[in-house]
């Protein structure tokens, strides 16, 4: 989902880049930044609907106070994003809506 | 079982933390330093082992300041643990935390809880559509990633931290459409008899003059005395508008990004599970759990210290956390009262310059009341999307306080467990009713004070 709400990089101090994946495409991203940041530099807003009226909302605080930022990180849903340091190959999706009982699978992607 | 033992246990590695662990570190004590963040500093020194941006000017030096409290760490008796969330802390003094390696159970003679402070809720309406975010949320990104919020940008609010964070952004070389200061007409005027003890910290009143200075030079929008502020969607449900009342007229300003902020609060999240007593903070509309000189709190061998304690700012947290680690240290027989208050002297003076210019800034500062006690429409509590309206009505049907509308409504009861919607619905509770916000009260915090697997829970019994 291209879009114009990417959040830019200033030019940063020497580190080391791991690729993860957002939604599916594949992003670089700075070793240290968290998943919910990895979500913000790939413009992936919304990044969750909330369980209550499905209303779409993205990372708030940044600082673990506000749970807007819960993502589905490899497979787990509810997933802190801005708690969560980002792994090489990591796969970070969209958490939408309640987190299912039982592990999600595509088809539960698809609805 | 998973279990350690310690003289001093400490929550939280910001500057109070980082401070008091050095101290004890330095008589002998034998420490741990707990903190969720996976590296040292709290949020005014994120990410300082390793800061993004290439260019230090745009940080500025009193986020380096930070580099010497990190360094002080690298002690034989300091054991850092980093990603450890605490989760509940029982009578005796042992410390529940989660890590990616599993849970403990870590029991210390004294415990320090150096939690910080976290932003004040701004409701208002459309502050939950993405794209609105906190300042500090944009300076987190900014010292840890590099990265800057997508343009156009407004900042609105009130408050130091939106003027630094307006002028790191735009030495940055971010662009800014405006920035929208909240500060009602009249506060100048309440914050001047303030001004004296202001005046016993000219650096930092210095450092806040040439902030405004720094920001009218670079050609930056600025509108004062702002109301009525409110996000507009577009047809995706993103922030794509800014609308405002200034000058006697509705402004509308096209954003990508909206920063908002209204001064910081304790984080008494776990002082409240304690069930310590805590006091209503006029001023500074916000509750901070009571303490002795030395940070101990009702409860015998629990200390707090920094903006957890009340807000006063990363240098005094850093002296606050030094005076709680001297006081520990007589406990413990390490020192006599005599050395205590010998070494206690230079931070005593440094807590007091600092303490000082707090009056001032609270006064000039407070928010306007529209974001204590929101218009109906608006979002009180994120989580489980109550509205003020809803919580007005429920007032008038008898609730007298916020555990009884969160039995009626949820509030309160989402992941966040009140933190972002905990003081809007005292505050809007008491005014509806007529009463203080301290006879109002507080939701009753319980433990755990962060959402637990049962995995997690089950990890303790291993």
């Amino acid at each position: 989902m291209p879009n114009a709400s990417e959040f830019p990089r200033i030019e940063t101090g020497a580190a080391e880049w791991v690729e993860v994946e957002v939604d599916g495409q594949p992003i670089q991203v700075r070793a240290g930044d968290s998943a919910a940041a990895a979500v913000l530099a790939a413009g992936l807003v919304p990044s969750r609907s909330t369980p209550v009226n499905n209303s779409p909302r993205a990372p708030y605080c940044m600082m673990g106070v506000c749970f807007e930022c819960l993502l589905e990180i490899d497979g787990t849903e509810n997933v802190q994003g801005c708690m969560t340091e980002v792994r090489p190959g990591m796969q970070i999706r969209r958490q939408q809506g309640a987190r299912h009982a039982e592990p999600v699978t595509h088809e539960d992607r698809q609805s | 079982m998973n279990s350690d033992t310690y003289d001093l246990a400490i929550v939280g590695a910001g500057p109070a933390g980082m401070a008091a662990a050095r101290t004890a570190a330095a008589q002998d004590l034998s420490v741990v330093l707990l903190d969720e963040q996976p590296a040292p500093g709290g949020q005014i020194y994120r990410s300082i082992r390793r800061p993004a941006p290439e260019d230090r000017r745009i940080l500025g030096p009193d986020y380096y300041h930070g580099e010497t409290l990190v360094r002080d760490l690298d002690h034989s008796r300091i054991e850092y643990r980093p990603g450890t969330t605490v989760w509940a802390l029982d009578d005796d003094h042992t410390l529940c935390a989660s890590s990616p390696e599993g849970s403990t159970r870590i029991h210390a003679q004294r415990i320090l809880l150096a939690t910080g402070a976290q932003e004040r809720p701004v409701p208002f309406p459309g502050w939950t559509l993405p794209g609105v975010m906190t300042c500090g949320a944009a300076q987190i990104l900014l010292k840890s990633s590099g990265l800057v919020p997508s343009q156009p940008l407004v900042l609105a609010g009130s408050g130091p931290l939106l003027l630094l964070i307006a002028a790191q952004l735009h030495r940055a070389g971010v662009a800014i459409e405006a920035v929208l200061d909240t500060t009602p007409a009249g506060h100048q005027l309440d914050a001047l008899p303030h001004l004296p003890g202001a005046l016993r910290n000219l650096p930092l009143l210095w450092k806040g003059l040439g902030l405004l200075r720094e920001l009218k030079q670079a050609g930056i929008q600025r509108f004062a005395q702002v109301s009525d502020l409110r996000a507009l969607a577009n047809e995706e449900g993103r922030l794509h508008q800014v609308q405002f009342h200034a000058d006697n007229a509705t402004h509308r300003l096209p954003a990508q990004s909206l920063l908002v902020h209204q001064g910081v609060v304790p984080n008494v999240q776990l002082s409240r599970a304690l069930g310590l007593e805590h006091r209503w903070h006029e001023l500074q509309q916000c509750w901070h759990p009571v303490t002795n000189d030395w940070g101990e709190t009702s409860r015998e061998g629990v200390f707090i210290s920094g903006d957890s304690a009340g807000i006063a700012g990363a240098k005094a947290a850093e002296q606050a956390g030094t005076l709680v680690a001297l006081e520990v240290a007589r406990q413990l027989n390490r020192l006599s009262t005599t050395q205590r208050d010998e070494q206690a002297r230079p931070a005593l003076k440094d807590l007091a310059r600092e303490r000082a210019i707090r009056p001032f800034l609270d006064a000039l500062y407070q928010p306007a009341r529209s974001f204590l006690s929101p218009a109906d429409e608006t979002l009180v509590c994120r989580c489980e999307e109550v509205s003020a309206g809803e919580l007005r009505q429920m007032v008038d049907e008898g609730c007298r306080g916020p555990n009884q509308t969160k039995a009626f409504c949820r509030s309160g009861m989402g992941p966040c467990q009140g933190r972002l919607c905990g003081l809007t619905v005292s505050q809007v509770i008491a005014e509806r009713r007529g009463v203080p916000v301290d006879e109002v009260g507080y939701y009753q915090i319980r433990m755990p004070i962060k959402p637990l697997t049962l995995g997690e829970l089950a990890d303790l019994h291993k």
